[in-house]
């Protein structure tokens, strides 16, 4: 109960804060020295924070699409041979540090936005796929026989069956993804992605703390808020299929 | 047939199409982009080798030892290429040419890592063998590196050109990185086991670790900086003790708060995922509380301290590099340098060492983990 309207108070300011960055100059004065800016308006926050939450929606989405896709797809019997070389590359490829894909994307793709999002996609992959995995797998024998035993085709199996119990996992997985990714693309502008990254920066190279901590801050109270939505509708969704963990 | 193998193959071979080397007659100019048939003197034999090995390869047949050896030699084939092109290309007086990678190297090159891991993944190879194997492309990677063979490639040019500074920031990567994980056990593995002893505590400390973990990373190191220096300025004796706004301390503290999380939470499931019949058995034996903490529930707890200690390394490794951003050294240093005078050479020489970094250490951690559960019964 505490905690939740600590989530809403905490909703509640960010959005203020939003709408109206310029009305608490005074809770970040202090922050400031020799008279700086005490609110970043080089750029509107609120436009930020879309362009920022834009950046990583996207890529939540198109991972979770990609991922689950090639999660049903070497569940299959047509993939099966894949399975044992998909876990693999999954287990490696998470130990990639995020920044040096970020860094990378940039001989490819330029400057930009797009670094920023195909980095966000590429990594944001690995944790949908491998809470897909073990989700598809991970279903007890009876449910698979109680299936065949219904009657039901493979088609309706996936539909009425598999997905629905996957479906706890899954959002787990898009969960790691968002948090990961929030996080990721302020990295982003260090390549020049639009995000609230820019605010931090800004703070870091002008030793303004009081943009770090707007920056930081937004980010912060979005993550938790995004953390708090999934895990809620996880919850929810076990409980729909009557999975009680 | 075999699909994976098949899509290896077809990997490998758009990578033999693609280009293998990016030429530039000096570090600003644009570049010729040449295929490995047509960037080396026997670039013909060379690429249909490499092709027949691709292809080959999707035989049912292949047993898995015989798909690793092929993989690691046509990395070796595929690496040595990239020098010998680079060498032919530049010749030994031009400063100024640089010979970078380009994709077809990288798409080859994750080929015959894919193939590599496909072998692996089928031999299934007991601990022993995956220490070996490990040690071998160890062996593979650093005899490459030292032949001087890729001396003329761009990334290997930035690092003859900076050899002191390497050093010095892979020694403050190290540190970073090792250092954190250090103070991170050394205050979460307490704080783990209070909070196993005091349940009622549980819920808030996870709390506040978890939301600690969401601030993004840029800020968090940012933060750090004038909260630091403010606590030297002010707390008698804090600067001699090494407290600092600038320099490494910031990203030190940064990484340590982020390691918190995993080490507690993992110590806390690693206690209570202890089974009942364990305690009621050491209970039963007159086992005092420490004794029964450092005889039974340390040690059965021990994989689940060392999926954390794999967890916040691999973590750090990556997050160090944003400590290159504010001032705090290791091989973001390089990277943002890099990506600040568009020199992609150099964001190369600080991404890569860092990505190596991480997969060893990860592999490292993650066959220490399954060592672990093996002595105790528990694979």
């Amino acid at each position: 109960m505490i905690g939740r309207l600590l989530l809403a108070l905490a909703a509640a300011f960010a959005l203020a804060f939003l709408l109206s960055p310029t009305s608490f100059a005074v809770l970040f004065q202090p922050l400031t020295r020799n008279g700086a800016p005490a609110i970043y308006t080089q750029a509107s926050l609120l436009r930020l924070t879309l362009f920022h939450l834009g950046i990583v929606a996207l890529a939540v989405l198109i991972s979770t699409a990609v991922a689950l896709a090639l999660a049903l797809f070497v569940t299959r019997p047509v993939g099966r041979e894949f399975l044992p070389l998909a876990r693999t590359i999954t287990t490696i490829g998470q130990t990639f540090p995020p920044v040096a894909v970020l860094a990378l994307a940039v001989p490819v793709m330029g400057f930009g936005t797009g670094p920023t999002l195909v980095a966000l996609i590429l990594y944001g992959l690995l944790p949908v796929f491998e809470n897909a995995l073990a989700a598809l797998t991970g279903q007890p024998a009876k449910v698979a026989e109680a299936a065949r035993g219904m009657g039901l085709t493979p088609a309706q199996r996936l539909w009425q069956v598999d997905l629905p119990l996957a479906l706890p996992l899954l959002l787990a997985g898009m969960r790691l993804t968002a948090v990961i990714s929030l996080g990721t693309a302020t990295i982003g502008s260090t390549v020049a992605a639009k995000t609230l990254g820019e605010v931090i920066i800004a703070g870091l190279l002008s030793s303004n703390t009081a943009y770090v901590v707007q920056g930081g801050m937004i980010v912060g109270i979005i993550a938790v808020l995004i953390h708090a939505g999934f895990q809620h509708l996880e919850r929810r969704a076990a409980r729909a299929t009557g999975q009680t963990d | 047939m075999s699909p994976p193998a098949i899509l290896v193959a077809i990997l490998g071979l758009v990578g033999l199409w693609l280009p293998l080397v990016q030429f530039k007659p000096n570090r600003i100019a644009a570049g010729d982009s040449l295929t490995l048939a047509a960037a080396l003197e026997a670039g013909w034999p060379v690429a249909l080798g490499l092709a027949a090995v691709l292809i080959l390869g999707c035989l049912r047949y292949w047993s898995p030892r015989l798909r690793i050896v092929a993989a690691a030699l046509g990395i070796a084939v595929l690496v040595l290429s990239l020098g010998a092109a680079a060498s032919q290309l530049v010749g030994p007086d031009n400063k100024l040419a640089r010979v970078s990678p380009a994709s077809g190297f990288w798409l080859m090159l994750l080929a015959f890592s894919l193939m590599w891991a496909d072998g692996v993944t089928r031999m299934r190879p007991s601990l022993r063998a995956s220490w070996l194997m490990l040690a071998g492309a160890l062996a593979q990677v650093a005899a490459l590196l030292l032949s001087g063979q890729l001396a003329d490639v761009s990334v290997m040019r930035e690092l003859a050109a900076r050899q002191d500074t390497f050093a010095h920031e892979a020694r403050a990567h190290l540190i970073l990185a090792f250092g954190s994980l250090g103070l991170a056990l050394l205050a979460g593995l307490p704080l783990g086991i209070a909070i196993y002893q005091a349940p009622r505590w549980r819920g808030p400390v996870l709390a506040v670790l978890n939301v600690l973990q969401t601030i993004p990373s840029l800020a968090l190191f940012g933060i750090m900086i004038p909260i630091l220096g403010w606590i030297a300025a002010t707390l008698p004796g804090a600067g001699r003790l090494g407290v600092s706004g600038i320099g490494m301390f910031p990203a030190l503290v940064a990484l340590f708060l982020y390691s918190l999380l995993p080490v507690v939470s993992n110590t806390l499931s690693g206690l209570a995922g202890v089974p009942a019949t364990a305690r009621d058995a050491a209970a039963g034996l007159g086992m005092t509380r420490a004794q029964m903490m450092f005889q039974i529930l340390l040690p059965l707890g021990l994989p689940a301290l060392l999926a954390a200690v794999r967890i916040v390394l691999v973590q750090n490794i990556g997050l160090t590099v944003i400590a290159g951003l504010i001032g705090g050294g290791g091989f973001g240093t390089f990277v943002f340098q890099g990506l600040n005078q568009t020199a992609m050479d150099l964001v190369l020489l600080g991404a890569l060492p860092t990505i190596a970094l991480a997969l060893v250490s990860g592999i490292v951690m993650g066959l220490l983990v399954d060592q672990s559960r093996a002595t105790r019964g528990q694979a």
